[in-house]
């Protein structure tokens, strides 16, 4: 009687303990109705598993501890049971069946596309993310990357690492609560996968190809997620993370970043000092760049360039922002033509010209990138 | 001696097992045209098919219902051209032939190739997406800042599931300037 | 149990019989292992090769595990990570466990059906001696000028076409040696099956382990030239300027994950039917009692290899697909749980009332059956498509995979070796030392890859190289387990030499309860076995 109440009391505790640890141990149930239909069906699949699983290993060491030779047990001669084998076709197919009705009705709820109040585009980058915003008639509004910002230091070890370590963005795709919106899911060079664990939503990122995916989240908030399909050397390191706003919160950004854009657009006029530059193309530099060429401009030989002293940094001008701007095919370099605007090229090649020793002493300014584009600069 | 017999035996199923070998080799080499079929049946990738022939006499629009079509555009890999559609939606009927256009302009100085890759969503309506006019399906060669206007003409067959209200339309420009210069060598 | 002691008599008469054929033993030197057609001599070398690529495999597991002990990179970079994990993948997948189940084929086949040697033994020595090469190219790329295959082992298109390091042809060209070299050891392996088993050995009286192994290598025939043309069209792709993966000329690369999954998906079931035909071997054996169900097995075995090639999209449920498709892939392949079931049931029925007793192989047998099983469980909830987008390139799936591989394929393989060592070598292992052995593998599995399920489950990708905060407790009691694991396999290397070394010799029949013609045999086993025909009794063959 004392054993059976030690018994009980350890078992108390253990469930209380992993009660406690549940969060970390299990499946998120997540925000929106589609993720806690998966989670009830993940639940539900993992119990069944749990009950064949206690069936199963129950008889067996229940054979295991009686069924010994040590125990006295002497070998029975029975091979072979028809109805016995033919109950335990039977009786799993019925639980397989039981099993699919309500994983095909969730399914076909997450295939229940359209009549969506918003669209964003999603693209994948090595390794980065796009975000751009259609209207109403799908024209595009504005874009914008979102990239990694948690410091190289962290990553190193060389500081602490901070709450949101590996999941935190310079810009977050913000969407607006209690809305349909689309995600048209596809990517740039090679395949990635967009995931937020919260909306119960992944989708792969296809070159040359759209995906679509929908989530409606009730609860305003900070989600994040990972990029889950293995896209080369920084496949770790390009996190999602969604802003759901207040749907007036939401209207107000929105109209707000639409201005910005045509603000801009306007700013490629503008001639800045120097300094200024030097300021922003370190900034720019850290952000795209240092992942490649590393901090002290000296790359990783063969597949990425040093930038120290060498025909680009020392040579023609010209061909540096050419360089930038469409990339070297064939290579990891990319074409930043699409990533950056001008004043943050000319920022960045004045800093990769003037920094680490290097000394072309020319200035760039944003209108000589603009003219470089042969004036066909997209916004953004 | 049963020992030569026996060796006669296991030449024979060395040589069956060998067509086992020779036939799944053919499979695979079949298996692109295959793939490429299975998809333009059932859009199972999205890609909507070659030239559509049609005709107007037997077609009437479907008035009862307007679907929205979006089109979006992308340049894909380094690619450094302008690529926009006329307008970002159109509304249509199905059953109704309909013509929208989409500009391109090299804004490099180089002679450049490009190749439009269409992708459909949702993939249920792939197979109702039919274009009799398209610029994806050839390449398009321009100059150092040529601009080209480029027509698309469509249909969405009548018979599009009753659900599907809108579709997006993507095409992805990619540069093949390479293939441009190394002859015309499309494998898939 | 009487029929068993009539046939240690059988195994002092062939003996005899094969001094009287006059037969040659084997060279001396290293030319006896360069030139040699015996088929017990392939399977030595594919066993020590397949040992010393678990243990490479093993050193780049034991590599990512470090880094992951802690967030934050400590050790290596995450280009070299990348290499890491791709080549821990190919390594252990086509260098350890298939070669492994490929030299218990050749030291068993011959035994087992009562044939003197494989059918085609020069085709044998040729296929064995492939492997280094191509497993040393591979290796070798890892040194060169922007390192080796570091895609992943399912190379996706175009991360392994356009995006790959140069390497990547000598990657495809090691591939294709590999490739050879199953095809031919598949044809061997049936062409020995089918034309020369011992007179009154019918097809339904064949051991488990030939049935499961006939309808592997029939899988593996079916497969490999998928495989070799999956990175030929890759090498066309890369070279040849061909779009057969690349969108930009008409191609797409989805098509490549179709055709890898074609070849995949039974390449996943390629490592485990010969691991149930061992199991189904070594449970009777210490439970004294028949297989349960031998007819049902059979079945068994042959509706999962044929599902196999019906399931292959449910590595691609989140890459976009018709509905319909969906719910095919859905439904297919949550039927696979069925004739899996029925052999975990028979299993287990197999025990039930039989007379155990636990030496080391049935202790990992059991270890296997638990275990796979749960790896099952997991599989099926991965099955649902819905679940499975959660799940879905997360740790789960790392979890999922190695559960069927590592207690599963590597269990059955390493209870396998335990279980004929005495027949191989004449020795018997140490018993105590093999239970050590056990439990060191059994404790640093669990600690692996248990806590794997969880920080999956709790959002965390694989193939990462840091990782979120959140993720750091799993990751740590991971890592360990690993190094625990990984050290318990030294110990194995240790166990074997000391059997061979010095263990006691070995009686033909050193498990009381084992059948099979292979037991008829002196041990070790002749250089030269069943020169002439046995007689297959019931009592050694199922009746």
């Amino acid at each position: 009687m004392k054993q059976v109440g030690t018994f009980a009391s350890v078992l108390g505790a253990l469930l209380l303990v992993s009660r406690s640890y549940a969060d970390e141990l299990n499946m998120r149930v997540g925000v929106t109705d589609i993720s806690r239909q998966v989670y009830d069906l993940h639940m539900v699949i993992f119990w069944i598993c749990v009950v064949i699983g206690a069936i199963v290993f129950g008889v067996m060491f229940w054979s295991i501890v009686n069924h010994r030779r040590s125990a006295g047990h002497e070998a029975a001669q029975f091979h072979e049971s028809t109805r016995l084998e033919i109950a335990w076709t039977v009786v799993p197919t019925l639980i397989l069946i039981i099993m699919a009705i309500p994983a095909t009705q969730v399914l076909i709820a997450m295939y229940d596309t359209g009549g969506e109040d918003m669209n964003v585009e999603v693209r994948g980058y090595q390794w980065k993310w796009e975000y751009k915003y259609l209207d109403d008639n799908f024209n595009q509004t504005f874009s914008f990357f979102s990239a990694l910002t948690t410091p190289q230091d962290e990553i190193q070890n060389r500081a602490a690492k901070g709450e949101f370590y590996l999941l935190e963005v310079d810009n977050r795709l913000r969407i607006p609560a209690n809305r349909k919106v689309r995600f048209l899911v596809t990517s740039e060079d090679v395949i990635h996968a967009w995931w937020v664990p919260d909306f119960g939503i992944k989708r792969d990122a296809v070159p040359g190809m759209l995906n679509e995916l929908w989530t409606i989240v009730p609860e305003p908030g900070i989600y994040r997620g990972q990029c889950t399909e293995l896209c080369g050397k920084d496949h770790g390191f390009m996190p999602i993370v969604v802003e759901v706003m207040e749907e007036e919160a939401f209207d107000a950004w929105y109209d707000e970043q639409v201005k910005l854009a045509a603000i801009r657009r306007e700013a490629i006029s503008q001639v800045l000092t120097t300094d200024e530059l030097m300021h922003e193309g370190e900034q720019v530099y850290s952000r795209f760049c240092m992942s490649c060429h590393q901090v002290n401009g000296q790359g990783i030989p063969p597949a990425f360039p040093s930038l120290v002293d060498t025909a680009v940094t020392t040579g023609a001008r010209d061909d540096h922002i050419r360089l930038i701007l469409d990339g070297v095919a064939g290579s990891a370099m990319q074409a930043f033509g699409k990533q950056l605007d001008a004043r943050q090229v000319a920022a960045v090649v004045q800093y990769e010209r003037h920094a680490w020793g290097n000394n072309a002493g020319d200035v760039t300014q944003p209108a000589d990138v603009v003219n470089l584009m042969a004036g066909q600069y997209r916004d953004l | 001696m049963s020992n030569t017999h026996q060796q006669q035996e296991i030449m024979r199923t060395v040589k069956r097992l060998c067509l086992i070998v020779l036939g799944m080799c053919g499979f695979v080499a079949a298996l692109v045209p295959l793939y490429d079929l299975f998809c333009e049946v059932t859009g199972l990738n999205g890609k909507t098919g070659g030239p559509y022939t049609y005709d107007p006499a037997t077609t009437r629009p479907d008035t009862s219902r307007l679907i929205k079509i979006n089109f979006i555009t992308n340049t894909n890999g380094g690619m450094s051209w302008d690529f926009w559609p006329e307008y970002g939606g159109v509304r249509v009927h199905p059953g109704k032939l309909e013509e929208v256009s989409f500009f391109v302009k090299n804004t490099t100085d180089k002679v450049m190739m490009g190749q439009a890759i269409p992708s459909l969503v949702p993939i249920s309506a792939t197979e109702y997406f039919h274009k009799t006019e398209c610029f994806c399906f050839d390449q398009q060669v321009l100059q150092p800042g040529e601009e080209m206007e480029m027509p698309m003409r469509f249909i969405v067959g009548r018979e599009l599931p009753k659900n599907v209200q809108s579709i997006s339309l993507s095409y992805a420009l990619f540069d093949v300037t390479e293939s441009m210069q190394t002859g015309d060598l499309t494998g898939g | 149990m009487s029929e068993v002691i009539h046939t240690d008599h059988h195994a002092a008469d062939y003996s005899v019989d094969q001094h009287a054929g006059g037969q040659h033993g084997p060279e001396k030197g290293l030319a006896r292992w360069l030139f040699t057609t015996n088929h017990k001599d392939i399977g030595t070398m594919y066993l020590w090769f397949s040992f010393l690529m678990f243990l490479i495999g093993g050193v780049m597991a034991l590599i990512v595990r470090s880094e992951l002990f802690q967030p934050g990179l400590q050790f290596l970079k995450p280009e070299f990570f990348n290499q890491m994990t791709t080549n821990h993948g190919l390594i252990m997948v086509f260098g350890a466990i298939m070669p492994a189940f490929v030299g218990l084929a050749n030291w068993l086949v011959p035994m087992q059906v009562g044939a003197p040697d494989m059918a085609l033994p020069r085709m044998n020595n040729l296929s064995f001696w492939i492997l280094p090469f191509a497993f040393g190219i591979m290796i070798w790329t890892l040194f060169s000028d922007g390192g080796g295959p570091n895609f992943g082992w399912t190379f996706y298109a175009p991360l392994s076409t356009t995006y790959a390091p140069d390497s990547v042809t000598y990657f495809i060209f090691a591939v294709h040696m590999m490739g050879a070299s199953s095809i031919m050891g598949s044809i061997n392996i049936i062409a020995t099956i089918l034309n020369m088993r011992a007179p009154g050995m019918t097809l339904m009286k064949m051991p488990m382990f030939i049935w499961t192994w006939l309808i592997t290598a029939y899988l593996l025939l079916a497969v490999m030239p998928v495989l070799a043309g999956a990175v030929t069209m890759m090498l066309f792709d890369i070279h040849f300027d061909t779009s057969f993966f690349n969108a930009a000329g008409g191609g797409d690369p989805v098509m490549f994950q179709h055709i890898f999954w074609f070849f995949g998906h039974p390449e996943v079931y390629i490592m485990i039917l010969p691991a149930f035909g061992i199991v189904s071997h070594i449970i009777p054996a210490f439970a004294r009692k028949q297989l349960f169900g031998y007819d049902s097995m059979v079945y068994a075995v042959a509706s999962i290899a044929f599902l196999s090639f019906i399931v292959w999209a449910h590595h691609m449920f989140t890459v976009g697909m018709p509905l319909a498709g969906q719910l095919f892939f859905m439904y297919s392949t949550m039927l696979i749980a069925v004739p899996t079931g029925v052999k975990v049931f028979n299993w287990i029925s197999t025990m039930w009332k039989g007379s155990m007793t636990f030496e080391t192989p049935m202790l990992f047998a059991i270890a296997f059956v638990v275990l796979f099983t749960m790896g099952g469980f997991s599989g099926l909830m991965l099955a649902i498509t819905p679940a499975d987008y959660q799940y879905h390139d997360t740790y789960f799936v790392v979890a999922h995979f190695h559960y069927v591989l590592v207690p599963g394929a590597l269990f059955s393989i390493i209870a396998g070796v335990y279980f004929w060592f005495p027949k191989w070598t004449g020795k018997m292992y140490s018993e105590s030392l093999g239970k050590i052995h056990f439990w060191l593998s059994f404790i640093g599995v669990n600690v692996t890859f248990f806590p794997q399920h969880f920080s999956g489950l709790a959002g965390m990708p694989r193939r990462v190289p840091d990782y979120a905060l959140q993720f750091a407790d799993f990751n740590m009691v991971s890592s360990i387990g690993a190094f625990i694991f990984g050290f318990s396999q030294l110990f194995f290397l240790f166990v074997i030499l000391h059997g061979i070394k010095s263990g006691k010799p070995a009686v033909a029949r050193p498990w009381e309860g084992a059948r099979g013609l292979e037991w008829t045999l002196p041990s070790p086993a002749p250089y030269h076995s069943f020169t002439h025909p046995p007689v297959v009794t019931d009592a050694e063959v199922h009746g």
